[in-house]
């Protein structure tokens, strides 16, 4: 059984209780909704995307803590990124909580490697996964995006 | 009979969850199954598994001869009067489809209404908007007030001429109110309107008697009450079965096929079409042996007092709310902490060997009506214990500690 402390670390905890760049954008120039139909998390992501660079993040929704603490903290992690090194880092997250990334490697993950615990547990995985996803869908246009259906191959092998 | 000497029953319920004791408090989801309905099953593969009635030969008439009691035990459990008005379907889910596809169709059309409550099951939810969907038919529902109970006050005002079906559930699976079913007959009969009750989450509890409550239909699941997977069972008042449309077509549900037509079988094989789940509703039998040995009275009074405690104890702990707070309760305890999603309370509690449900419970619509996106419910069996509460509380609180 995965040890509670070291899944709930204090950061997710922190980021849970006061979420950052919580809101609606209104500025934002894309935003997609995730939704997990299962347990009903929901979140709009917003982003500010101007010549291919990320300025700004946003989001606002229900959902549990893991799912809200991912949230808050991809906001902070992708500012400044370009749409390309969001979308590489999207996928090292995916890849984190799948069990296939060797995080004794190089990635670009930083302090995001706190949610590790979560690939322990396969019932939460898609609560960390969400708000990222929706990110993804936010920066390729699309508006929708939910964990069931064809998009569950976010959280497969 | 001791309740120590009960739990010895359940084998599964005796392991560790990592370090943990097994605390199995998500009774409402799936119940446990016992030894003697284990022996049964085995008996079963192991002496009698064949087709039923179809062969000459002596194992299928001998699993024949089992399914056909394990009906006549399902009758005698509801006290129907036939037990060819007892269909064994696939749950609770496909007995309501059933009504849907051989009553709905049949008997309702463009401008008709179906009344259900506020407390159901998406079971009892989606069938009849699919089939409004088809036929234009529309639904109303009986609200409830912030506790979980229906105001059934208002049943009458609903009841206009255009309604021709009431649909509620017995006990809430999300809350665990017990609904006053007997005045929902007595208010729809009084206009003619025929009542189907979703007992998926009533039989496993409390004695049920279908001739007694006057129920058109009545439908369960044998998971929910110590029985395996797989069957189900619906009730239909016999006027209603001779009239409905079959629901599958195939095998069992014929009398005879041609090129020119088919004529249909009679209750209950008109609606079950295609080899049954034979060993699971041998299973169901044994299963209602079995709570039938205990006295379902005996059961029931067990459960009120679990019930109780866990509520006395939960509502001890700083920030629990509970949902469902009805006069008239069965064994299920819907609750979060503040500040703490309920999925994180099921997360943690499992880390604890506790096992309980955190989600809608698929009841969106009583969620949303108690404007919360999800609880987390601990339901209690018979053979649940003092221990597993503590256990449950003594969990509660390290979420509590966790999240500070
Ligand atoms: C009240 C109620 N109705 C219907 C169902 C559906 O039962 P099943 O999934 O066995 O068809 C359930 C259980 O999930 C329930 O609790």
């Amino acid at each position: 059984m995965t040890n509670m402390r070291a899944l709930y670390q204090e950061v997710i905890l922190d980021h849970n209780r006061k979420p950052r760049n919580f809101g609606p954008l209104p500025e934002a120039t894309c935003q997609a909704t995730g939704d997990n139909p299962l347990c009903g998390d929901h979140y709009d992501i917003y982003a500010v995307v101007e010549d291919g660079v990320i300025q700004k993040v946003g989001f606002h929704g229900e959902g549990c803590a893991i799912s809200k603490a991912a949230a808050s903290m991809m906001t902070v992690r992708a500012k400044g990124k370009t749409v390309d090194e969001a979308r590489e880092m999207i996928e090292e997250f995916r890849q984190m909580l799948t069990g296939r990334l060797d995080l004794s490697g190089e990635h670009s993950l930083g302090h995001l490697t706190v949610f590790e615990g979560v690939s322990q547990l396969p019932q939460r995985v898609k609560c960390a996964v969400l708000p990222w996803h929706a990110l993804d869908a936010a920066l390729r246009g699309e508006e929708v995006t939910s964990t069931e259906g064809e998009a569950d191959v976010w959280t497969e092998e | 009979m001791t309740w120590r000497e009960i739990q010895k029953d359940f084998p599964i319920l005796n392991q560790r969850i990592g370090e943990h004791r097994l605390a199995y408090l998500d009774n409402a989801a799936s119940s446990q199954v016992p030894q003697q309905v284990v022996d049964r099953l085995e008996e079963y593969l192991t002496r009698e598994h064949s087709n039923v009635h179809r062969g000459v030969h002596a194992l299928s008439q001998r699993a024949t001869e089992s399914f056909d009691q394990a009906r006549e035990k399902v009758a005698s459990f509801l006290n129907a009067p036939s037990s060819a008005q007892c269909i064994f379907t696939r749950g609770t889910t496909e007995g309501i489809n059933l009504v849907a596809h051989g009553f709905g169709r049949k008997f309702l059309g463009k401008g008709d209404t179906i009344v259900v409550s506020a407390l159901e099951h998406h079971a009892n939810i989606v069938p009849w908007q699919m089939l409004g969907e088809e036929r234009g038919v529309s639904l109303r529902v009986i609200p409830m007030n912030d506790r979980g109970e229906l105001l059934l006050e208002e049943l009458p005002d609903l009841l206009d001429d255009s309604v021709k079906l009431v649909c509620v559930n017995h006990v809430s699976n999300a809350l665990g109110t017990i609904n006053d079913v007997a005045r929902v007959v007595e208010l729809a009969h009084g206009r003619d309107i025929p009542v189907l009750i979703d007992g998926a989450q009533a039989v496993p509890h409390m004695k049920v008697d279908v001739q007694e409550l006057g129920a058109d239909f009545y439908a369960f699941s044998s998971h929910k009450m110590c029985g395996p997977t797989g069957v189900g069972v619906l009730y239909a008042k016999k006027k209603w079965l001779d009239r409905m449309n079959p629901f599958l077509g195939g095998g069992d549900m014929i009398l005879s096929v041609t090129w020119e037509g088919t004529t249909f079988n009679e209750a209950p094989h008109k609606f079950e079409a295609g080899t049954p789940p034979i060993m699971a509703a041998i299973g169901l039998g044994a299963a209602i042996d079995y709570l039938e040995g205990i006295g379902l009275d005996a059961i029931g009074a067990r459960e009120a007092e679990l019930l109780a405690q866990a509520t006395e104890r939960i509502l001890e702990v700083d920030g629990v709310r509970l949902y469902g707070t009805a006069e008239e309760k069965a064994g299920v305890l819907s609750f979060d902490v503040e500040g703490v999603h309920p999925h994180d309370i099921g997360t943690i509690l499992d880390s604890q060997g506790v096992a309980i449900r955190a989600g809608h419970h698929c009841a969106q619509p009583v969620m949303n009506r108690l404007g919360i996106p999800a609880t987390a419910r601990a339901s209690f069996a018979f053979y649940n214990d003092e221990e597993d509460i503590d256990q449950l509380i003594d969990g509660v609180r390290l979420v509590k500690e966790i999240f500070g």
